[in-house]
């Protein structure tokens, strides 16, 4: 006797209108101000993938594990970087300022794409 | 008695000799000096890590701080590379099927000789590292080269490193052009950057060591070859010199070379030559 099989279609319907509520909340933030929110958790996304902006192997980062030691903490961030191309332009090409970092650059070697800049930039900024 | 003429002549042979001397600029080999450049590299690790002695350096990061170096002693009790040493001592032992064997291959029948490694051989005009010679021997007796980078070929560097330990790195750039250029294209390699990355070897293991990349603390590149090959366990298991430059390759998201490339040779040539007088250490363990 398999009782699992017996309540699967009751746990369905019971989904239904979770997902409904689901989604529904999810038209709803996706619009509006919550704009903002939603591109900086992105953006954290992309900060915190191994394969993409991987910030936590230099730096250390509100949220993340094992930080590495290299890099400045990411921290106050829009007070040390009032104005966000600044942020962009570090992510894009470091070496122009700074010849000697080791930091990659992201933008011109195509390690991240100008939109994938711009959300890890709305995350930095939340720091 | 006129000195005038005497004058001029002199005159205009000191004019065009200091023209000369400004428009010829030296000679590129002229300015490659290896002795220099090993005593500025060495002085740079020991400045940066004052407590350090010099012979310290061979054990990469486990030197560098008093947890991980516990961690070493700890694990020097049963070191992980000791498997990979008794299959080297077996195949170093073990005839090839026409009855000759690695020690016909080396100075002292190969015994306490890696520190010589990676040498010069002014006959080909080119560098030899002990995995090439490995490879050669092999193959100057009929049997099938190894792969470069673990098992076998690191089973027989562990051996002999083993046999060696203790030797300071005793590496020779003779004072022949294609030498000089050899220790100097190494240099080159070592210091520039590549890969998706933009890291050169230098970005982490000189301008960083005792750093970490996440939880991983950057090797000194001074003696980083001392200790090779390595038991890695983010390998899961042994590596040679070769593998650790194409890992290293791979990492910063650059196109590995060939094992045993030129560029590679020169590269090992160079790095090892910066940590002569240091002890021969190998094998090691690294986390």
């Amino acid at each position: 006797m398999n009782d699992t099989s017996a309540t699967r279609p009751g746990r369905l319907t019971n989904l239904v209108p979770a997902l409904l509520l689901a989604l529904l909340v999810g038209i709803m933030t996706s619009a509006g101000p919550a704009h903002a929110q939603s591109a900086a958790a992105e953006g954290q996304q992309l900060a915190f993938d191994i394969g993409k902006g991987n910030c936590l192997s230099c730096h250390v980062i509100k949220g993340g594990d094992l930080p590495g030691t290299i890099g400045p903490e990411l921290k106050d961030i829009k007070s040390k970087f009032p104005d966000r191309n600044e942020l962009v332009a570090i992510l894009n090409d470091e070496t122009k300022r700074n010849p000697r970092t080791v930091m990659p650059p992201f933008g011109r070697n195509r390690i991240l794409t100008e939109p994938e800049i711009n959300a890890i930039v709305d995350f930095l900024q939340t720091l | 008695m006129n000195l005038r003429p005497a004058i001029r002549l002199a005159s205009a042979a000191f004019g065009l000799a200091t023209l000369l001397s400004a428009a010829l600029p030296a000679g590129a080999a002229d300015s490659v000096d290896p002795a220099a450049d090993a005593k500025a590299f060495q002085n740079y690790f020991t400045t940066k890590f004052p407590k350090l002695k010099p012979a310290d350096f061979v054990n990469g990061p486990y030197s560098l701080n008093e947890d991980m170096h516990r961690q070493w002693v700890e694990k020097e009790e049963f070191p992980p590379y000791e498997f990979s040493l008794e299959m080297g001592k077996e195949m170093f032992a073990k005839p090839f099927r026409n009855g000759k064997s690695y020690a016909d291959c080396f100075d002292n029948g190969g015994i306490g000789v890696r520190q010589n490694y990676p040498y010069f051989d002014e006959r080909e005009g080119k560098v030899i590292t002990l995995e090439l010679a490995l490879n050669r021997c092999r193959e100057a007796n009929g049997e099938a080269p190894l792969s470069y980078v673990k098992d076998e070929m690191a089973a027989l560097t562990a051996y002999m490193a083993f046999t060696s330990r203790g030797k300071p790195f005793d590496i020779k750039v003779p004072n022949d052009p294609r030498a000089l250029a050899a220790f100097e294209n190494g240099k080159e390699y070592f210091y520039t950057r590549r890969g998706q990355l933009n890291f050169s070897c230098a970005s982490c293991h000189v301008q960083n060591p005792g750093e970490r990349i996440r939880a991983e603390t950057l090797a000194p590149a001074l003696g980083i070859l001392n200790a090779m090959p390595i038991y890695r366990s983010a390998w899961g298991g042994m590596g040679t010199i070769s593998r650790r430059f194409t890992s290293c390759n791979s990492q910063i998201r650059g196109v590995p070379l060939e094992p045993q490339s030129d560029e590679y040779r020169d590269l090992e040539y160079y790095l090892s030559y910066v940590s002569n007088g240091l002890p021969i250490s190998g094998p090691g363990a690294r986390p």
